[in-house]
């Protein structure tokens, strides 16, 4: 039994608050800069340039990479063996958010209500998603979720007999409709089976993997590459302004589900896919 | 295979409507002078304002409004990260704005049929900046007030002096729409019909 202090899980969650906004992982930048080569459309290439140029400035920590630093959406992985002290892990995890966004400069987004619409004015509540696994360690993962993109996010609960080209045809018309509204190139994130809640789960967990990363299961990861290629045939291309690049990468998740559904759910990310994690 | 080269203009203040009509679908165009910050929530408030008879924060006639909500500035900073939000949210309150005279919309992503067409009725043109870089275009804000609402936070109606900030037309005043365009002369170039996903 190892014993964590939740003032360590608070200043991790404000560190990775801030972290994940300015600085973008190596492999979303390669993947970036793979996609600008592969481009040949003039204007798709100029607002790539664009987009490059913006990470590079974020970097120097003055600027968060969008301006929308997004919902706080933490991941945590706590073992089993871990107990944790000095008070509640949700105060710690939203103490950390407050700090973060406050002296990280962020914006807060978070409305109290979702109707009657009073900004909370620290960003909080984060939402937490919580898993206990084997072990005595404790794995944080914070992604800032913008919501452009995930306005353009949809779900559906489709007859078995849909089948997979049922599935893609629905991920690829999400991709379609969101047109130019989510800041493509996007990244997109499909979770098929579980539930209705574990699906929209899947999607966005699936938003988490590292964007060279394909699915270990050679059926998704080449349902993953089809969709890819339909998706950038569509010719929205970045910014919506046409071109190859409209989505950088596809992930699938997938659970095992009931003989009587298929639920398919498709959550967009942009091309700022923030993620940052910490491992106590 | 032919590939698009459109031209870089520029816009400096005064803005009016006579300088915006060489504008055409797809044109970089810098901004140099003053421009106003403006989300839903600041857009529901102007309308209620002007449905009132009061005086709107600012002078709608020739106004160019940027849809952002910008991060806080840091200290010895006037702004924060202020890249576009998606404009479709404006778009229950634009048309009313069009209507008594704004120049520009600078946002991101489709409008209405009712926005598109009451732009193109009064000579406005919308226009993109580039979704998700928004430190690229602090960089171009010189200074930042805040002249309305406060209480909205992020949200609040600010004057901004901006210097080259880097917008694509989306919207022109000859009835021009990139959406539309730009795609299908990437599919037409690359011999595929624009028609072809769509069931």
């Amino acid at each position: 039994m190892r014993e964590i202090d939740v003032r360590e899980i608070t200043e991790a969650v404000a560190r990775l608050c801030i972290e994940a906004n300015h600085y973008l992982e190596e492999s979303t930048k390669e993947c970036i800069a793979r996609r600008k080569a592969e481009e040949d459309w003039e204007q798709a290439r100029a607002v790539l340039e664009i987009i490059e140029e913006n990470i590079a400035i974020a970097e120097k920590g003055v600027f968060p990479l969008c301006q929308d630093t997004g919902m706080a959406c933490v991941f945590l992985e706590i073992g089993q063996d871990v107990h944790l002290t000095g008070g509640s892990l949700e105060d710690a995890v939203n103490e950390g958010v407050r700090r973060g966004y406050g002296e990280g400069f962020l914006r807060k987004s978070i409305v109290g209500d979702p109707l009657r619409r009073t900004n909370t004015g620290d960003n909080t509540p984060a939402d937490i998603t919580l898993r206990v696994v084997e072990g005595e360690q404790v794995k944080i993962l914070v992604a800032p979720k913008g919501f452009g993109s995930e306005n353009m996010s949809q779900i559906k609960m489709m007859p078995p007999s849909a089948g997979q080209k049922g599935a893609e045809d629905f991920v690829v018309k999400v991709c379609e409709e969101a047109g130019a509204n989510p800041c493509p190139p996007i990244v997109v994130g499909v979770g098929i089976g579980g539930n209705f809640n574990r699906a929209a789960l899947l999607a966005k967990q699936a938003l988490l993997v590292p964007l060279d990363q394909a699915n270990p299961d050679p059926y998704y990861a080449e349902m993953e590459e089809r969709l890819l290629k339909r998706i950038n045939a569509l010719g929205i291309g970045p910014q919506g302004f046409g071109g190859r690049t409209t989505a950088l990468k596809v992930s699938i998740l997938t659970a095992p589900t009931h003989i009587a559904g298929l639920p398919v759910a498709v959550n967009i990310n942009c091309h700022v896919s923030r993620h940052a994690e910490a491992v106590l | 295979m032919e590939n698009r080269q459109k031209s870089r203009k520029e816009l400096k203040a005064p803005f009016t409507k006579e300088k915006v009509r060489e504008f055409r679908a797809g044109d970089q165009v810098l901004i140099t002078g003053t421009v106003y910050t403006a989300r839903d929530a600041a857009h529901k408030r102007i309308v209620e304002m002007l449905d009132r008879g009061e005086k709107p924060p600012f002078e709608i006639e020739d106004s160019i409004i940027y849809y952002v909500g910008p991060t806080p500035a840091r200290p010895r900073y006037p702004i924060g990260s202020a890249g576009p939000t998606t404009s479709y949210r404006m778009d229950a309150y634009a048309p009313e704005l069009l209507r008594r005279g704004q120049l520009m919309m600078i946002g991101k992503g489709q409008r209405s049929g009712e926005v598109m067409r009451t732009a193109l009725e009064n000579g406005a043109v919308y226009a993109a900046a580039v979704g998700g870089a928004a430190a690229v275009m602090a960089q171009c804000v010189k200074s930042a007030e805040v002249i309305a609402f406060p209480d909205l936070g992020a949200e609040a109606v600010r004057k901004l002096y901006v210097e080259d900030l880097p917008v694509t037309v989306v919207l022109d005043v000859h009835g021009g729409n990139l959406y539309k365009e730009g795609r299908k002369m990437y599919l037409e170039a690359h011999g595929k019909d624009p028609g072809k996903e769509k069931k």
